[in-house]
């Protein structure tokens, strides 16, 4: 079986993150990048079958070309390759490119499974698992709190808003999760040596054959961009036997009860 | 074929597995008024579309499009693409409007991919200009906001839940049934649906206008029960964070923050929260927000309209009292 991981390098959430004004995109040198928590769990989820049953699990990534590092955890963590889609045109896709791209990537690599975490730390978007589904024609099961893998199906517990479901597919299907599911493991000294010899392949839009200014698509764009003002701290004291008190009039005073 | 308006606005209702209108629905026709005529479409078991189109025409659906169906009980996700997708294309609408929960951004996802139209996620608003629909958007914690737009056709917007404070006025029922052909795209089966049966009392976080926020200063599950009291003398929510669910306090659903819960409330307290930026991320837009807090470098007191430096098992007992000093 031919395991697919969707991961997505993201500025770290523990620094400061920031938007370029001029062009909208994110400025990447503003903050440390990482592998996406979520990401590390989807491949930890393929990584503990792989375990014990007979599976290959590749790792794919739409990201700039200085990601590759980010990339290259997968592999020190346990991937057999990774496909990397870099290309500069790729500079601001929406999420409708970047479905597209993903999924010609996916489609060339051959799939059973692709498993993907259910919303990025940074777009927060969460939509693209069903957009991934629908564009290589496969069920989706998203947002998965347990997942169980056989050799011909996936199934789950689904924890929407509103209720707590059972779903199951056949294979080839789209599965996405949520951090209900373990931590992902660290990468071991082997692990990163071996990952040095794994294949680690690098493709350009033209490899996928997919023209990234089409007009004729509908596409979203960014009409415009602010930076909220920071918000100032207020006023700050130090209990001295009466700081319920002085909430208590603050709230009263701002008439917040 | 009947004629809509030609500022229609198509609106995807969720329902609860009771088959009551979802919460959302109201916020989504309110953000649909705002930039058009909200024409509304419910995906119901049979013999439920009378009542859904009473609720929704209450909310503010200028038309409601039935169909009445028992097959999203079994299947994921795509009986109500299919739906979507014949809704869109009888009504011919400016946007599609659908709730960011679990279940709509799936659905706003497969249709939009389907179609090829422009996707818009995660909106706090909407609004028209003389090109069309604009998106709102508010990302990285609510430190940008940021505009969206489609280059054509349909904008197929999510739309945060509990963002939307406009409702629109209630309409007289117009109820249409709506013809689909089921696609007979590839769909997970559900095996099973267990409605979530909410037992508290409490407002429900997403959304609330007062929430209140404990974290790991205040020590063990036991005593979480202080962030509750207070929480009820407010009528508040209950919001935790990411450290006092991972220490097993509070249900992991309470937890507000970059990977939980982004609440908008008027008034936010937060006890014994450091304040890490994945949890400020998810509540700095709060109106107002009140820190209690031991150490006095907590990063939640840069954010705090009104900090008290010192022990919560303290000071919040005194704050209840004072309250209800207040309401006698």
């Amino acid at each position: 079986m031919k395991i697919v991981v969707l991961v997505k390098e993201v500025p770290d959430t523990y620094g400061e993150r920031k938007l370029d004004l001029e062009t909208g995109l994110a400025d990447r040198a503003a903050s440390e990048a990482v592998l996406d928590e979520i990401s590390e769990r989807a491949l930890e989820v393929a990584l503990s079958f792989a375990d014990s049953n007979d599976a290959e699990v590749v790792v794919v990534s739409m990201a700039p070309e200085s990601a590759a590092a980010t990339v290259r955890k997968g592999l020190a963590m346990g991937a057999a390759s990774a496909v990397h889609v870099a290309d500069p045109a790729l500079a601001g896709a929406d999420l409708g490119l970047t479905a597209r791209v993903l999924a010609a990537a996916i489609r060339r690599t051959g799939f059973d499974l692709v498993i993907t975490g259910n919303l990025s730390t940074d777009g927060s978007g969460g939509v693209l698992p069903a957009m991934l589904a629908e564009l290589l024609d496969v069920p989706n099961a998203t947002a998965l709190s347990s997942v169980e893998i056989t050799a011909d199906s996936v199934s789950g517990t689904r924890n929407t808003d509103d209720s707590t479901m059972r779903v199951s597919t056949k294979l080839p299907a789209v599965v996405s999760i949520t951090e209900a599911l373990p931590n992902a493991r660290f990468p071991n000294f082997k692990g990163i040596m071996a990952a040095k010899k794994r294949p680690f392949e690098t493709l350009s839009l033209a490899d996928l054959g997919i023209e990234p200014n089409d007009f004729s698509v509908a596409m979203s764009i960014m009409t415009a961009i602010a930076e909220r003002p920071p918000r100032a701290a207020g006023i700050k004291i130090t209990d001295e036997g009466d700081g319920g008190t002085k909430i208590a009039e603050y709230l009263i005073a701002n008439r917040l009860v | 074929m009947p004629d809509y308006p030609a500022d229609s606005i198509l609106v995807l209702l969720e329902t609860s597995p009771g088959g009551e209108l979802a919460t959302s629905a109201a916020g989504l026709l309110g953000a649909a008024s705002l930039i058009g005529t909200p024409i509304a479409l419910a995906v119901v078991p049979p013999g439920q579309a009378q009542a859904l189109a009473e609720q929704a025409a209450a909310a503010g659906a200028a038309k409601v499009l039935a169909v009445e169906t028992n097959s999203t009980q079994s299947q994921l996700t795509v009986p109500l693409v299919d739906a979507l997708e014949a809704a869109v294309a009888a009504v011919d609408p400016h946007a599609v409007l659908v709730s960011n929960s679990i279940d709509g951004r799936d659905i706003a996802g497969r249709f939009a991919a389907r179609t090829s139209a422009a996707i818009a996620v995660d909106a706090i608003g909407v609004s028209r200009d003389d090109e069309g629909i604009i998106a709102h958007h508010s990302v990285y914690g609510s430190a940008y906001s940021v505009d969206s737009a489609a280059t054509f056709g349909p904008l197929v917007v999510t739309v945060r839940q509990g963002a939307i404070e406009t409702r629109a006025d209630a309409r007289p029922v117009a109820l249409e049934q709506l013809d689909v052909h089921a696609s007979g795209a590839a769909s997970a089966t559900i095996d099973s649906i267990e409605p979530v049966i909410e037992t508290s009392s409490r407002p429900e976080l997403r959304g609330a206008t007062r929430v209140v926020s404990g974290g790991r200063g205040l020590g063990s599950a036991e005593k979480f029960a202080l962030v509750e009291d207070l929480a009820d003398t407010l009528g508040a929510a209950i919001g935790a964070s990411r450290a006092a669910v991972d220490a097993g306090y509070i249900p992991a659903s309470h937890q507000v923050g970059q990977t939980g819960v982004s609440v908008s409330p008027q008034l936010y307290i937060a006890l014994g929260i450091s304040g890490a930026i994945q949890h400020r991320a998810g509540m700095q837009s709060a109106k107002n927000i009140i820190a209690v807090n031991k150490d006095p470098d907590a990063p939640i007191f840069e954010v705090a309209d009104f900090g008290v430096v010192g022990d919560v098992f303290t000071i919040v007992p005194q704050l209840i009292s004072a309250l209800a000093e207040r309401k006698r």
